[in-house]
């Protein structure tokens, strides 16, 4: 079993995994907010990689992609943080989230041996549908790396097909759309998600929009846990200034980070 | 016998396939049933057909450039006449295809991108003709540019979006029209403007295209009795380039596509993606890509709104990888030259892209014998461009 699947199987309800994008708005920032989210509660860290072109995502997400590719980021730098967060006593699993031509150029291979070098257990190309992803598949494998498929509104007759090979934990998408928060779920949305969840055979986790502390609670009994994106994305962009700053200004803005976090998980 | 391209999974060998978010997927398969289903049904050919016909002014007609052909001294050029067509540019034969492919699978919305407006002004225009919804994305620094074709785009009653993200120009408004459908995918159809995109995007604009070259061999058999010895168009995406090129890939004529150069393929400043572009995914697609070392995509430059695309559709990247079309670069500078020789030449004022493959032409043309024969295609007129030509020969003359 992969250490993702691992982790999602011992966690309560809800399994939290947020998302992060590296380099926003600094390296060093994005290694102290992993160590404050594991603190807060993740059991799984998305490590987003910034890209000029993020077809799924909203625009808090482009915003903060934007900020990190000022920073210089790219995919490679964004393994090298991994080690990092390692170091500070960052022990929950990492999925590297990135779209697929920044890892086509540095190599399928190349990307999915340096990735489990660097301490990364799994991997999520939102433009790699199952369709494309055979080779990326097989090089993360070989390398024990999990790649994360994800399900869509839409997905219909595909559902049965992406979940029979999903692996480490299986994404479900809420509803039509890019990344970003949603006021409320529709009913059919936890219908869909009730029966998706149901038919995976590795725990199953609702993400785009969820960014409110009625929207985890309306989704307990329903699936294993909840993806969040956007809301910290948000958060952290308002709070950029401090987190550029001197180590206790740091401090303060991710502790203001983990109580959005407390709050939004809180039941 | 050569392969049939797309293959099953969307690929022009090493190219093309799906890019995309799983939320489009279930679209994509629909939409490629859908397709395939209307091309082999006769009554779908008809309303196609008769609406190129009766609306858009088709067939273009084949002008033989005699004076341009005497200055240069080579081979016969012949012109396909793609600018008189109903707006303007060869754009209208796709839009009215998939307009139509739209409305028989139920979708009375339709969203589209532009980078100049000449898609947006062609897919406005079908909307109105077919009582359609229109929502067309821009880019705002490209809504500055071309402000005018904003307006006429208005005036058919479509509602013309910026895109603020990236760098706000033709790749940014695919982007958002892309967001859009993921997020209106269950009743709105995406009426793409190119050769580009995930599969099968690209083999649908080629088929609503190939009319060009259809027409073309009929007509250059009727003047010359065979097939060309060589067939030139421009590459931005490659729309009027896969409909020129498609019929004539299995005989035996030299195709040429003319990439934008910009100010040098030299400089950083071009749109020459497959010539100077690495295989990336773009749009949903793989295919060569303008792009930095991390896999960024970068801006591209042309003086040509049209060719200003950091990649090409899949299939131009097929045929360029196993050498049946050489593509190659055109300044800015050498394009309005042609421009202006074919002004003089033939009373005939060009689109600064179609100005792109007019100079290749005679290029080639003047390396060829006076008995063979090159045809070019003209895929739009320099009308909306009058501007920009203005602007650049006051700066040309200024620096001389």
């Amino acid at each position: 079993m992969s250490t993702i699947q691992e982790a999602a199987n011992t966690a309560e309800f809800p399994l939290f995994i947020p998302f992060i994008m590296a380099g926003d708005p600094t390296p060093e920032a994005t290694v102290d907010t992993a160590l404050a989210l594991q603190e807060a509660g993740a059991h799984i860290l998305e490590l987003g990689i910034p890209y000029s072109d993020p077809l799924a995502d909203g625009p808090v997400i482009q915003a903060a992609a934007i900020r990190a590719l000022k920073g210089g980021m790219t995919l490679s730098n964004a393994l090298d943080l991994i080690p990092q967060m390692r170091e500070k006593g960052v022990t929950i699993p990492i999925v590297v989230f990135t779209y697929y031509n920044p890892l086509l150029q540095l190599g399928v291979e190349g990307f999915s041996a340096t990735a489990a070098e660097k301490g990364a257990n799994g991997l999520l190309v939102p433009d790699l549908p199952l369709e494309e992803s055979d080779e990326v598949k097989e090089a993360a494998n070989r390398h024990d790396l999990s790649l994360i498929s994800l399900v869509a509104p839409t997905s219909k007759e595909r559902v049965d097909r992406i979940v029979e090979q999903a692996e480490g934990f299986l994404y479900i998408v809420s509803s039509l759309g890019v990344t970003g928060s949603r006021d409320a779920f529709h009913e059919q949305t936890h219908s869909f998600v009730e029966e998706v969840t149901q038919k995976a055979q590795v725990p199953a986790a609702v993400g785009f929009g969820v960014s409110k502390p009625e929207h985890v609670r309306a989704l307990k009994g329903k699936t294993d846990g909840v993806i969040v994106g956007s809301a910290i994305v948000s958060l952290m962009g308002k709070l950029t200034n401090e987190l550029k700053g001197e180590e206790h200004e740091r401090k303060q803005a991710l502790g203001e980070v983990k109580k959005f976090v407390h709050q939004l998980i809180a039941e | 016998m050569t392969k049939t391209y797309p293959d099953s999974k969307g690929r022009y060998g090493d190219f093309g396939g799906k890019f995309v978010p799983e939320t489009l997927m279930a679209a994509l398969e629909e939409l490629e049933a859908a397709f395939e289903k209307a091309w082999n049904d006769e009554s779908f050919q008809h309303e196609y057909k008769e609406m190129l016909r009766e609306y858009a002014g088709r067939m273009t007609p084949l002008t033989f450039a005699d004076r341009l052909t005497r200055e240069t001294g080579g081979a016969k050029i012949y012109l396909k006449r793609e600018d008189l067509l109903h707006t303007g540019a060869h754009k209208l034969n796709n839009a009215v295809g998939q307009a139509l492919l739209a409305k028989r699978m139920g979708k009375e919305k339709i969203v589209a991108e532009t980078g100049a407006g000449q898609h947006g002004v062609a897919t406005a225009t079908v909307a109105a003709k077919l009582g359609l919804e229109c929502k067309v994305f821009m880019g705002e620094e490209d809504m500055r540019r071309q402000a005018l074709n904003v307006f006429r785009m208005e005036l058919l009653g479509a509602e013309v979006v910026p895109a603020e993200s990236g760098s706000k120009t033709l790749k940014d408004a695919t982007n958002e029209a892309i967001r859009y459908w993921v997020t209106h995918v269950d009743d709105t159809f995406y009426l793409i403007g190119s050769v580009v995109g995930p599969h099968p995007y690209p083999r649908i604009v080629r088929d609503f295209q190939r009319v060009i070259g259809e027409e073309t061999k009929e007509q250059i058999t009727e003047h010359e009795g065979r097939v060309p010895d060589a067939a030139v168009a421009c590459v931005g995406g490659g729309s009027n380039a896969m409909g020129m090129f498609a019929p004539f890939l299995t005989d035996e004529v030299k195709l040429y596509g003319a990439e934008a150069a910009g100010k040098g393929m030299n400089t950083v400043q071009h749109a020459a993606s497959i010539n100077r572009g690495r295989p990336g995914v773009i749009h949903g697609s793989l295919t060569y890509l303008i792009q930095d070392e991390a896999g960024q995509i970068i801006e591209p430059y042309s003086i040509s709104a049209g060719l200003d695309y950091p990649g090409i559709g899949p299939e131009h990247a097929h045929l360029a990888a196993t050498e049946r079309v050489t593509y190659e670069g055109v300044t800015d500078k050498e394009a309005l030259a042609a421009l202006k020789k074919l002004s003089e030449t033939e009373g005939i004022l060009p689109a600064i892209e179609s100005a792109h493959a007019l100079h290749l032409a005679i290029e080639v043309a003047g390396q060829m014998e006076r008995d063979q024969v090159v045809v070019v295609n003209l895929s739009g007129r320099g009308d909306k461009d009058v501007e920009t030509i203005r602007t650049a020969f006051k700066e040309e003359g200024e620096a001389e």
